[in-house]
C-alpha cells in the first residue's frame, strides 16, 4: 500500500507526453525581459539602466525586503530599458528589457560540469548565498527559499521533505531534473539539510515516475539521511500540507505553517538550484521548462533562461499547433492561462501547456444537483459547494467560518463537478475578500 | 357537552390572562429606550436599504444622524437634498444643499473600436476576470463588459447595451448611491454632477497609456495630446498619466473640447444638435447610440 | 497570431462527469428492476411506466416553457428519473389518469415549484406517490398480483402485500408462523414473487442496480447500508424479544420498498445530506422510522412516508454536521 494523503483529491488525465525528452539547453533568446516581481513578496528594486552592459549573472534587481530575492541577469548584453511588459500575471509590469550579445558569464561562476561534493559554507553562510543567488520555490509558488530556511527562535525543525511529487498533469521538468541531476540535487538537498541543521530528509515521488524512483533509490545509498518514498497518484499531493500528511502523517494546523509542525519542505528544483549557487556560484538565472500539450510536435524539457519570451520555446518544440485554444503558465490544474505568446519566462514558470481549441472552453453550467462530490474531493475538507455560493452573495463571515482560507485553491472541487460550476473562480474572489478583511481587522 | 366547552373556554380565557399579565411584566422589564427620532426619521427615508450612505440600511443612517451633532458628514443619495431637508427639521439641525449626482460610464471601447485579442471564458464577473488578467482587448484600463454594475445597482438604473458591450446609466433611475462605482474593479464609473436636462461632458475614457499605445488598443482612447486643455476657457481640464479629466464643477459644458478631440474620447449627451452642419456630422458619428439614447 | 485564445481561471481540464450522465446512469440501474416488474406485472407495468415518464417529462417542459418562461432542460435526464421512479412507486393496475395527477404533484408540486432541478427539499417521486396514496387510498392499495402477461391491465386479479398479509394478521391477533403460511417463501420474496408496487418487489434487481450505481460511482454506500442495517438491527431485536409477534428481519427487508427506498429514493443527490457523518444520521433516522410505522403504525408499510420526514431533516443535517477539516484543531 502507498502512501498518500487521507482527506479527498482527484486523479486527472496525466498526459506527460515530454516525460521522455532529456532537457535540452534552448538556443539563446535574441532579447530578454526579465521582470522584477516574480517572487511572492516585495517586488525586487532594478539598479541597472538603460545602456548597461551587463553579463550573464550580474545582478540586476536587489531584493526589497526579508520576503523578496534579488534577480540576476540571464544573459550577457545591453539594457535596452526598463519598461511595462506583459507578462504571466496577465498585467503589464516593469521588466528589465537586454539586448542579447554574446553569452559572457560572470567570471565567479564555476561553468565545469564538475560535481562538487564537499559542503564548505555553515548553516549561516548557505542561507546568506541562497538569499544572494535570488532562489526562490521553483514549484511555482516561488515563494524565497532564504526565508523558509531562516526558521524563528523556538521553532524546531526535525525533517526536510523534498517535492518531487509533480502531481500536476502534463508537466515533467521534475521529473527530468530527478532523472538527470540526480546526484547535484541530492548535494542540494544535504546542503538545504545543512542549513537548517535536521538529519532527515524525505523526498516524495509520485509512482507514476518508476524510472525515476528507483534511478534515486540507486544514487541515494551514498547519501545518509535521506530517503526516497514512492506516492500513491493523487492530486494534490504536491501540496505542502497534503505532502507533509502523507510522508509524515502531521497534520498542519489550519492557519499554521509547515515549520509548526517541524517541517520544511523544498521542491526538487529548488534543491538543484541550491547546489549550483552554493557549490558552483551560480545565481538562479536559468530553469528546467516544459514545453508540452496534445497538438505539440515535439513536447520537450527546456533548460530556458529566464525572461526568454515563450515563443521561443514554442518554436523550438515544433511551433504553435494549427488547433490551439489555450495557453497555460503552469499545469492544467493550477496553472495561468496567458493571453500572448510573448510573455517571458519566469522563475515560477516549471511548464508551458499548449492546449487544443475544443478542450478549451468550459463544460456548460447547469444547476447544482448537490452531489456532494466536491466536498467529497476537497483535501482540505471544505464545503466548495457552500463556500461558492456564500462568495457570490459576499456572506464574508460564513465564508471565514466556513474555512475559505483553508483553501489552498488547488481545484478538485471544479475539475470534478458535474454541473460544470465555476466553484473555485467565486471561492478564490471570496477567499481574497476575507483575507482583506482578516488584515483590515489586524491593523 | 355545554359543560365541556364551557371548561374549554374558561380555561383557555385564564391561561391567556396570565400569559398576558407576564408578558406585560417582561416587556415593562427588558424596555429599552430609543430616542423617538430615529422612527421619525427612518420614516422619511426612501427604504431603499441601498447603502449609499455609507451606513447599513436606513435605519442605520437614522440612528447615526440622530447622533451626530453636524449633519454635514451626511447624505442620503436617494433622497436627496428634499430628504436632508426634512430630516434636518426633525432633528432641529442645519443641512446643507449638496448638488445631486449621476453614475457616468467613462468607457467607449465597443468592439468596433476595440478590438478583442483573445476570450474570457471564466465566471461572469468583472471582478474575477480583473483578478485573472486584463481583460479581452488590449486596453487594460477599460471596461470588461462582464456586468458586475448592472448586478449591484438596487434601482435598475444600469444595462448592458448588447451591440456595444457596455454599460449604460439610466439618468432618471440613477441615485447616485455609488454602489457600481465601488464594485467596478477599473474604476470607470464616476459620480458626476447632474446638469440641467441631463447634459453631460465628460472624458470617456480611462486608459493611461502613453498616446500610441492607447490609440493601438482602442481608437476612441485619451491619448493625452492636450488639444482640449488649450482649448477649455475655464481651466476645468488637466491631462496625468495621459489621461484628460474634466472638473464637473468647473466645465460650463460649452462642448469646446468636444469639437476639437483627436480621437472623440470627449462625449458630449442629451444637448441639442449643433447648427454648423458639418459639426453635428462628428458629434453623431462619435458614438450614435449614447447621444440617441434620450 | 490570428487566433483568439481563450483565457479562463484554473483549472483548465474537466471531468468528463455531467448531470446528465449521473441521471442516465441511475436509469440505467433501474432498468433490471423495471424488467422485473414487466415480467412479474405485464403489460400493466409497461403502461404505468411509459404513462408516468411521458407525463413526468410533459409537465416539466410545459411548466419550465410557458411558467417560469427558461429555457427548458428535461434532457437533463432528472424528469425521466422521477418518472420512472413514480412508476416503481404505484401498483401495476393504477388508472393512466391517477398517474398523471400524480406526475403533475411530483414535478409541479414536488419540484418546479421550489425553483427545479437541485433546490427540493424533498423528493419529487415521493411526493407524487405520498400525495396519491392519501388522495386514492383504493387504487392505490388494490395491488396487482404477479401473474406476468396473463393479467390483464385494466381488470387484473388484485390482493394484499406481504406487509398488508402481515399487518392485519398481527392485529387479528394471529401468531407469525401461522400468517407466514400465506405468504410467499423469502426465496420468491427475493426476486420479487409477489404483490406490491412496480418497483419494490424484486431485491435482487435492485441488488444489481446497486452495485451497477456503486461501480460508476454514482453513489456512495453510506446510506442504503445504514437504512439497512439499522432496519435489521431494530427488528431483530424486536424479533428476538418475541417471535411469535413480530416478523423476522429479512422479511422486513424483502416486503415493501425498503430496497428500492434506501438504493433509489434515499440516495438522491439533492434531497439527502452532503457528509458522510450526515449521510449516516440520514439512513439510520429512515431505518428507525420505517419500522416505527411498521410495527406501531396504522399503515403496514413506511419508507416513503420515512425518507420524506427525513429529507426534511436534511437542511438542518447540512447545516450542523460538516466534514471534519484537514488541521482542524482538535479542542474546539
Amino acid at each position: 500500500m502507498l502512501k498518500t494523503f487521507p482527506k479527498g483529491g482527484v486523479h486527472p488525465a496525466e498526459g506527460k507526453y515530454s516525460a521522455g525528452s532529456a532537457i535540452e539547453a534552448l538556443p539563446l533568446p535574441k532579447i530578454v525581459s526579465i521582470p522584477i516581481a516574480q517572487h511572492i513578496g516585495a517586488p525586487s528594486k532594478p539598479i541597472v539602466a538603460k545602456g548597461d552592459k551587463i553579463k550573464v549573472g550580474d545582478k540586476i534587481a536587489e531584493s526589497a525586503g526579508f520576503v523578496s530575492a534579488n534577480i540576476h541577469s540571464s544573459v550577457s548584453g545591453t539594457v535596452v530599458k526598463i519598461d511595462n511588459v506583459l507578462d504571466s500575471s496577465g498585467y503589464k509590469r516593469p521588466c528589465v528589457i537586454i539586448d542579447v550579445e554574446g553569452d559572457e558569464w560572470n567570471e565567479g561562476i564555476d561553468k565545469s560540469s564538475l560535481i562538487k561534493k564537499e559542503i564548505s559554507l555553515t548553516d549561516k553562510e548557505i542561507i546568506n548565498k541562497i538569499n544572494e543567488s535570488g532562489i526562490v520555490g521553483l514549484g511555482g509558488a516561488t515563494f524565497p527559499s532564504h526565508v523558509k530556511l531562516s526558521v524563528p527562535d523556538g521553532k524546531k525543525i526535525d525533517v526536510l521533505i523534498i517535492n518531487g511529487v509533480e502531481c500536476e498533469p502534463y508537466l515533467t521538468s521534475d521529473h527530468r531534473l530527478m532523472l538527470e541531476k540526480a546526484e547535484e540535487m541530492l548535494i542540494g538537498i544535504q546542503i538545504l539539510m545543512k542549513a537548517l541543521s535536521v538529519n532527515i530528509a524525505l523526498i516524495g515521488v509520485e509512482n507514476n515516475k518508476p524510472d525515476a524512483i528507483s534511478h534515486l533509490q540507486n544514487v541515494v545509498k551514498e547519501y545518509p539521511g535521506i530517503e526516497v518514498h514512492a506516492l500513491k497518484v493523487q492530486y494534490p499531493q504536491g501540496g505542502e500540507k497534503q505532502l507533509i500528511k502523507a510522508l509524515i502523517n502531521r497534520e498542519v494546523p489550519s492557519g499554521a505553517l509547515p515549520l509548526d509542525v517541524g517541517a520544511v519542505v523544498h521542491n526538487v528544483g529548488t534543491a538543484f538550484a541550491v547546489y549550483e549557487a552554493v557549490q558552483k556560484n551560480k545565481p538562479l538565472f536559468e530553469r528546467v521548462v516544459t514545453l508540452t500539450g496534445e497538438s505539440v510536435k515535439k513536447p520537450s524539457n527546456f533548460m530556458v533562461r529566464i525572461g526568454a519570451p515563450v515563443t521561443d520555446l514554442v518554436e523550438a518544440a515544433g511551433g504553435l499547433p494549427e488547433d490551439t485554444g489555450k495557453i497555460i503558465n503552469g499545469g492544467p490544474m493550477m496553472g495561468k492561462a496567458v493571453n500572448s505568446l510573448e510573455v517571458p519566462v519566469v522563475k515560477g514558470t516549471s511548464g508551458i501547456l499548449i492546449m487544443p481549441a475544443e478542450e478549451s472552453k468550459r463544460k456548460k453550467e447547469s444547476n447544482c444537483i448537490r452531489c456532494a462530490k466536491c466536498v467529497s474531493v476537497c483535501p482540505q475538507g471544505l464545503e466548495p459547494f457552500l463556500l461558492n455560493k456564500l462568495a457570490q452573495l459576499e456572506i464574508n463571515d460564513k465564508l471565514e467560518t466556513g474555512g475559505v482560507m483553508d483553501c489552498i485553491e488547488c481545484g478538485s472541487c471544479a475539475y470534478t463537478c458535474p454541473a460544470g460550476l465555476p466553484l473555485l473562480d467565486y471561492i478564490r474572489l471570496g477567499k481574497s475578500r476575507v483575507s482583506q478583511i482578516i488584515r483590515l481587522r489586524k491593523q | 357537552m355545554s359543560t365541556t366547552i364551557l371548561f374549554t373556554i374558561i380555561s383557555l380565557s385564564a391561561i391567556g390572562a396570565i400569559a398576558a399579565i407576564i408578558l406585560y411584566f417582561v416587556a415593562q422589564k427588558f424596555k429599552v429606550y430609543e430616542d423617538p427620532r430615529i422612527d421619525q426619521v427612518e420614516e422619511i427615508l426612501p427604504a431603499a436599504n441601498c447603502g449609499g450612505c455609507g451606513y447599513p440600511g436606513c435605519r442605520g443612517f437614522a440612528e447615526a444622524m440622530v447622533k451626530a451633532d453636524d449633519l454635514s458628514p451626511f447624505y442620503c443619495p436617494v433622497g436627496g437634498n428634499e430628504t436632508m431637508a426634512q430630516a434636518a427639521e426633525i432633528l432641529g439641525k442645519a443641512v446643507e444643499a449638496k448638488d445631486p449626482l449621476v453614475a457616468v460610464v467613462r468607457c467607449s471601447g465597443s468592439p468596433n473600436h476595440r478590438p478583442r485579442v483573445n476570450e474570457y471564458d471564466g465566471a461572469s464577473s468583472c471582478t474575477i476576470s480583473s483578478s485573472l488578467y486584463s481583460g479581452e482587448t488590449g486596453c487594460q484600463y477599460g471596461c470588461l463588459g462582464l456586468g458586475d454594475c448592472v448586478d449591484v445597482c438596487d434601482f435598475d438604473a444600469i444595462y448592458m447595451d448588447q451591440e456595444t458591450g457596455l454599460p449604460v446609466v439610466i439618468d432618471d433611475n440613477c441615485t447616485a448611491c455609488g454602489a457600481c462605482v465601488k464594485v467596478c474593479p477599473n474604476d470607470i464609473i464616476e459620480l458626476r454632477k447632474k446638469n440641467k436636462k441631463d447634459r453631460k461632458i465628460f472624458v470617456s475614457c480611462v486608459n493611461m497609456d502613453k498616446g500610441g499605445i492607447a490609440k493601438k488598443a482602442c481608437e476612441v482612447a485619451c491619448i493625452g495630446c492636450k488639444a482640449c486643455v488649450k482649448v477649455c476657457a475655464y481651466d476645468a481640464i488637466t491631462v496625468e498619466n495621459f489621461l484628460a479629466y474634466i472638473d464637473p464643477n468647473k466645465c460650463k459644458l460649452c462642448r469646446k473640447c468636444v469639437e476639437v478631440c483627436p480621437t472623440n474620447a470627449i462625449l458630449e449627451i442629451n444637448f441639442p444638435p449643433r447648427k454648423v452642419k458639418l459639426e453635428t456630422e462628428k458629434a453623431t458619428k462619435a458614438e450614435p447610440a449614447k447621444t440617441e439614447t434620450k | 497570431m490570428n487566433k483568439t485564445i481563450t483565457i479562463s481561471p484554473s483549472p483548465h481540464v474537466y471531468e468528463d462527469t455531467t448531470a446528465k450522465r449521473l441521471m442516465f446512469d441511475v436509469v440505467i440501474a433501474m432498468l433490471p428492476v423495471l424488467a422485473f416488474s414487466i415480467y412479474f406485472f405485464g403489460m400493466g407495468a409497461i403502461i404505468v411506466t411509459l404513462t408516468a415518464v411521458v407525463s413526468c417529462l410533459a409537465f416539466e417542459w410545459l411548466i419550465q416553457k410557458f411558467l417560469l418562461k427558461q429555457e427548458p432542460t428535461i434532457s437533463d435526464g432528472s424528469a425521466l428519473v422521477t418518472g420512472i421512479l413514480l412508476a416503481f412507486n404505484v401498483p401495476a393496475n393504477l388508472p393512466i389518469g391517477i398517474i398523471i395527477i400524480g406526475s403533475l404533484v411530483a414535478i409541479g408540486v414536488g419540484k418546479m415549484s421550489f425553483g427545479g432541478l437541485g433546490n427540493n427539499p424533498f423528493n419529487p417521486a415521493l411526493v407524487g406517490r405520498v400525495f396519491l396514496l392519501i388522495s386514492f387510498p383504493v387504487q392505490m392499495t388494490s395491488w396487482s398480483m404477479p401473474t406476468g402477461f396473463s393479467n390483464s391491465y385494466t381488470d387484473a386479479i388484485t390482493g394484499a402485500t406481504p406487509l398488508g398479509v402481515m399487518k392485519e394478521g398481527i392485529g387479528a391477533g394471529e401468531s407469525v408462523s401461522a400468517i407466514m403460511d400465506k405468504i410467499p417463501s423469502h426465496m420468491e420474496l427475493f426476486y420479487g414473487h409477489m404483490g406490491g408496487s412496480m418497483g419494490e418487489i424484486a431485491a435482487l434487481a435492485i441488488m444489481i442496480g446497486f452495485a451497477y450505481l456503486l461501480i460508476r460511482k454514482v453513489i456512495t454506500w453510506h446510506i442504503p447500508v445504514s437504512i439497512i442495517a439499522t432496519i435489521t438491527i431494530f427488528t431483530g431485536i424486536l424479533w428476538l424479544a418475541n417471535p411469535e409477534a413480530n416478523a423476522d428481519p429479512l422479511f422486513h427487508l424483502l416486503t415493501g420498498g425498503v430496497m428500492l427506498g434506501a438504493v433509489f429514493m434515499a440516495t438522491d443527490y439533492v434531497t439527502s445530506p452532503m457528509s458522510v457523518k450526515g449521510m449516516w444520521i440520514f439512513g439510520i433516522g429512515i431505518g428507525v422510522i420505517t419500522v416505527l410505522i411498521r410495527v406501531y403504525g396504522s399503515y403496514p408499510e413506511g419508507v416513503s412516508f420515512a425518507i420524506l420526514i427525513m429529507n426534511a431533516f436534511v437542511p438542518l443535517i447540512n447545516s450542523y454536521i460538516k466534514p471534519k477539516r484537514f488541521g482542524e484543531l482538535r479542542n474546539d
